[in-house]
């Protein structure tokens, strides 16, 4: 069983390394990367056709090709590369043995056969339904089962992640409680089972109708059963992404949670309030009360915000009391400008954790507030949110731990790295782009999932602003910048792969023996270090956060009555 | 470190720093008054999401919405045979979504309220009204009722903003407010 001929110590970490835990971590994100190639591909080539001087692709091919890219990045490269996560923040953080590796390969062998099935459906024209297949229109029956393969795989590896924690800790791998990003991962895992309960609760009798055994389905009953998974899914995303925050933070600086307590109840939070509030997706649907949604979407997704909140103070406030440890002390932000901003993990982390908050968190609550919604809902303000929110932050999070992967996981140095350097910042400017510009036109009232705003073979015309088309080439300039950003981060990670210089076995630093730094708070001693830097930059989200809110109730304000 | 276990096994005893418990705080308040926004909204703004809905047969729906235009019928719009519908102020007005076209048009008048009704006859659309920029999911099997009152006059369109099949966009409909 867990001989030691399993196991190779990190020379740079002296992490214990298990090495069937290594290979799957490995093959997930391999496959994920690959197949945020094909995505990403699929992505330009929408918002290439969408950018109306350009319009690239003819009408069938732009919704087939929509289909795709959401399925190919929302599910395939998020949730593989997250299997990863989890086998690392279980196995080798803890430094224990990966529960069932045989299971582990059998969940991988699902997911890949799932996401090759569907994505062939969908290449093969009749199933253009987009990703969240709303009912009756129908898709071809294989391209549910290929999701639903998908999510069993996904399933299954999230089991060895669990018989994994369950090992740890009777062969007492490690003392006391768990580390806080393996806590962050338990979190992303229990939201995966229940994730993944919901897609079959509505996948399996949409599967069953569209073979012909089930005569009919509630569209409205569907989209409110998805969507209890299709959000909890995002909160997946969420909970990794802030623990990978948490994790590069901790490998760069040395730095520790300014407080356990806070950082882990606030993971809780993810897990008690957001799996509910999945009714932001429907506030303009017919026959909700009101009262049901004002519920759904505040409290059980206000409390969950306020976890994003918190993290969004204790991940930079816990970078700032290690950097303050080292003593850059002077004034409020010497701390930030002598981060080692050439350094891809960090600059990602860093863009990520602003990006998620100031482009996808303030959006996305004002997104979710019932009347607001009015407003946006399915114009391209959406999309324009949520590449906010799992392109600028998920993304960019996975991005940038794959620089420390490498070397770690892979033994590769990072070939190119004066690209390598350049990298999260091409892919953030593109980012920010698609994501402002496709808001703005949002708020022009451009919808999204639309091949033609200029209507030219429409029956009736219609004609939308100037501005609108302004914010659909500039989209599209962003679209080819954060695709280039996309192109380099294949580039050095293939090409490490590939051709880098594998790392010697040589150089055994002892860094692992935690570095003596103690940035945190020491439980009794009165020495609390403050974080007045990352305390400014909260207040300067706070403020911005009020300010548009209040511009959007304007906005709301000023159109026609409805009730 | 976070990659480690903490430090302190008894981690959930150690008191927690001043910026944290005052963004806690303030991050708390301002959630509270977001959560307020929306049940005062319904007490004093003016728009409100539409909440009285009703399931019903697309076939019945249809026949109701055909007779309740033909009594207001006063033309159809440019070369289509898409008849524009007059209703009278505050009356139940009937508009049909299907593939590809927003059913009929109507022509209001600006500060007067309507009981408009919405319903597909088929799969989901996006009733979009552009430029006022109000957007409504409907279904089918389902009809909304939404009282609407314009404010302004003018030409308006109706974008669909669900992704409804091939023809999606090419689903554009009218709507035309005029002084009373
Ligand atoms: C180079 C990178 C990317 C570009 C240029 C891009 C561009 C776009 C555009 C233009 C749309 C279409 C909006 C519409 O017409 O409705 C879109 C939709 C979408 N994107 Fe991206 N995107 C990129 C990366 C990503 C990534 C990495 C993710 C997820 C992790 C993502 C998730 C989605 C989703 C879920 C949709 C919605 C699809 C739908 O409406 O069914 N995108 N993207
Ligand atoms: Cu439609
Ligand atoms: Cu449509």
């Amino acid at each position: 069983m867990a001989n030691d001929t399993q196991f190779r110590t990190c020379p740079d970490t002296g992490l214990k390394i298990h090495l069937p835990a290594e290979k799957l971590i490995k093959t997930n994100a391999v496959v994920a990367v690959v197949f945020l190639l094909v995505g990403g591909l699929f992505g330009l080539s929408v918002a290439l056709t969408r950018w109306p001087a350009v319009h690239f692709l003819p009408a069938d091919w732009f919704y087939l090709a929509l289909t795709a890219h959401g399925l190919d990045v929302l599910l395939v490269w998020i949730i593989f590369f997250e299997m990863a996560i989890l086998y690392f923040a279980s196995a080798i953080l803890l430094g224990c043995r990966l529960a069932a590796p045989k299971l582990a390969w059998v969940g991988f062998w699902l997911m890949l056969v799932g996401a090759v099935m569907t994505n062939v459906v969908v290449l093969m024209g009749e199933s253009s339904v987009m990703f969240t297949s709303y009912v009756p229109m129908q898709a071809d029956p294989l391209f549910y089962l290929g999701i639903i393969l998908f999510a069993v795989g996904a399933l299954l590896c999230c089991c060895c992640f669990f018989g994994t924690l369950v090992i740890a800790k009777n062969e007492k791998t490690y003392e006391g409680s768990v580390p806080l990003v393996t806590f962050g991962a338990i979190t992303a895992a229990i939201i995966a089972v229940f994730t993944i309960a919901s897609g079959a609760i509505i996948l399996i009798p949409t599967l069953m109708w569209s073979v012909g055994l089930v005569s009919y389905i509630d569209p409205l009953m569907y989209k409110v059963v998805w969507w209890a998974m299709g959000h909890s899914s995002q909160q997946i995303n969420v909970s990794a992404h802030v623990a990978v925050w948490y994790l590069i933070a901790a490998v760069i600086f040395g730095a520790k949670p300014l407080s356990e307590k806070v950082s882990r109840t606030a993971f809780l939070l993810y897990i008690l309030f957001l799996q509910l509030g999945s009714v932001h997706h429907l506030l303009v649907e017919p026959g909700l009360s009101s009262e049901y949604k004002i519920f759904n979407t505040s409290y059980a997704m206000y409390l969950a915000v306020l976890a994003s909140m918190i993290h969004g103070l204790t991940v930079p406030g816990s970078i700032e009391a290690a950097q303050r440890e080292k003593g850059f002390n002077k004034g409020l932000f010497e701390w930030l400008r002598k981060a080692p901003w050439g350094n891809p993990a960090f600059s990602g982390m860093f863009l990520s954790l602003v990006m998620f908050g100031f482009l996808g968190g303030i959006t996305g609550v004002i997104l979710g507030t019932e009347q607001i919604n009015l407003i946006m809902h399915n114009t391209l303000y959406v999309p324009g949110h949520f590449h906010g929110t799992v392109v600028a932050g998920t993304t960019l999070a996975f991005m940038a731990v794959t620089y420390l992967l490498v070397p770690l996981i892979f033994r590769k140095e990072i070939l190119f790295p004066k690209m390598a350097q350049w990298q999260p910042y091409v892919f953030a400017i593109g980012v920010t782009g698609l994501s402002v510009f496709m808001m703005g036109a949002g708020t022009l009232g451009v919808p999204r999932r639309h091949w033609d705003i200029t209507f030219t073979d429409a029956a009736m015309s219609f004609d939308f602003p100037g501005a609108a088309y302004l914010m659909l080439g500039l989209n599209g300039v962003s679209a080819v910048v954060a695709s280039l950003g996309g192109a380099m981060f294949i580039i050095v990670v293939v090409g490490s792969l590939l051709f880098g210089k594998t790392k010697g076995e040589a150089a055994p630093a002892p860094a692992a023996e935690a570095p003596p730094t103690t940035a945190a708070a020491q439980y009794g001693s009165a020495a609390h270090l403050e974080v007045p830097g990352t305390f400014a930059l909260a207040m300067v989200f706070l403020v911005s956060f009020v300010l548009y809110y209040f511009v959007n109730w304007k906005y709301l304000a000023e159109t026609w009555g409805l009730s | 470190m976070a990659i480690s276990p903490p430090e302190q096994r008894i981690w959930w005893n150690e008191p927690i720093g001043r910026n944290e418990v005052l963004w806690i705080g303030i991050g708390l308040i301002w959630c509270i008054i977001m959560f307020f926004m929306m049940p005062y909204w319904h007490l004093e703004g003016q728009q409100n999401p539409p909440t009285e809905g009703y399931r019903i047969s697309s076939d019945d729906y249809a026949t109701k919405a055909e007779a309740a235009a033909a009594e207001y019928t006063v033309g159809t719009w440019g070369e289509t045979d898409v008849p524009v519908v007059s209703p009278p102020p505050g009356s139940d007005i009937y508009m049909i979504a299907r593939l590809w076209e927003w059913w009929p048009v109507f022509e209001l008048q600006k500060g007067e309220t309507y009981r408009l009704h919405l319903a597909s006859l088929d799969w989901l659309h996006g009733f979009s009204l552009q430029p006022v920029n109000l957007n409504l999911q409907i279904h089918p099997g389902y009809e909304m009722v939404a009282t609407i009152t314009p404010t302004e006059t003018g030409e308006f369109g109706i974008v669909c903003n669900e992704f409804c099949g091939i023809g999606h966009h090419l689903m554009l409909g009218k709507m035309i407010v005029v002084e009373k």
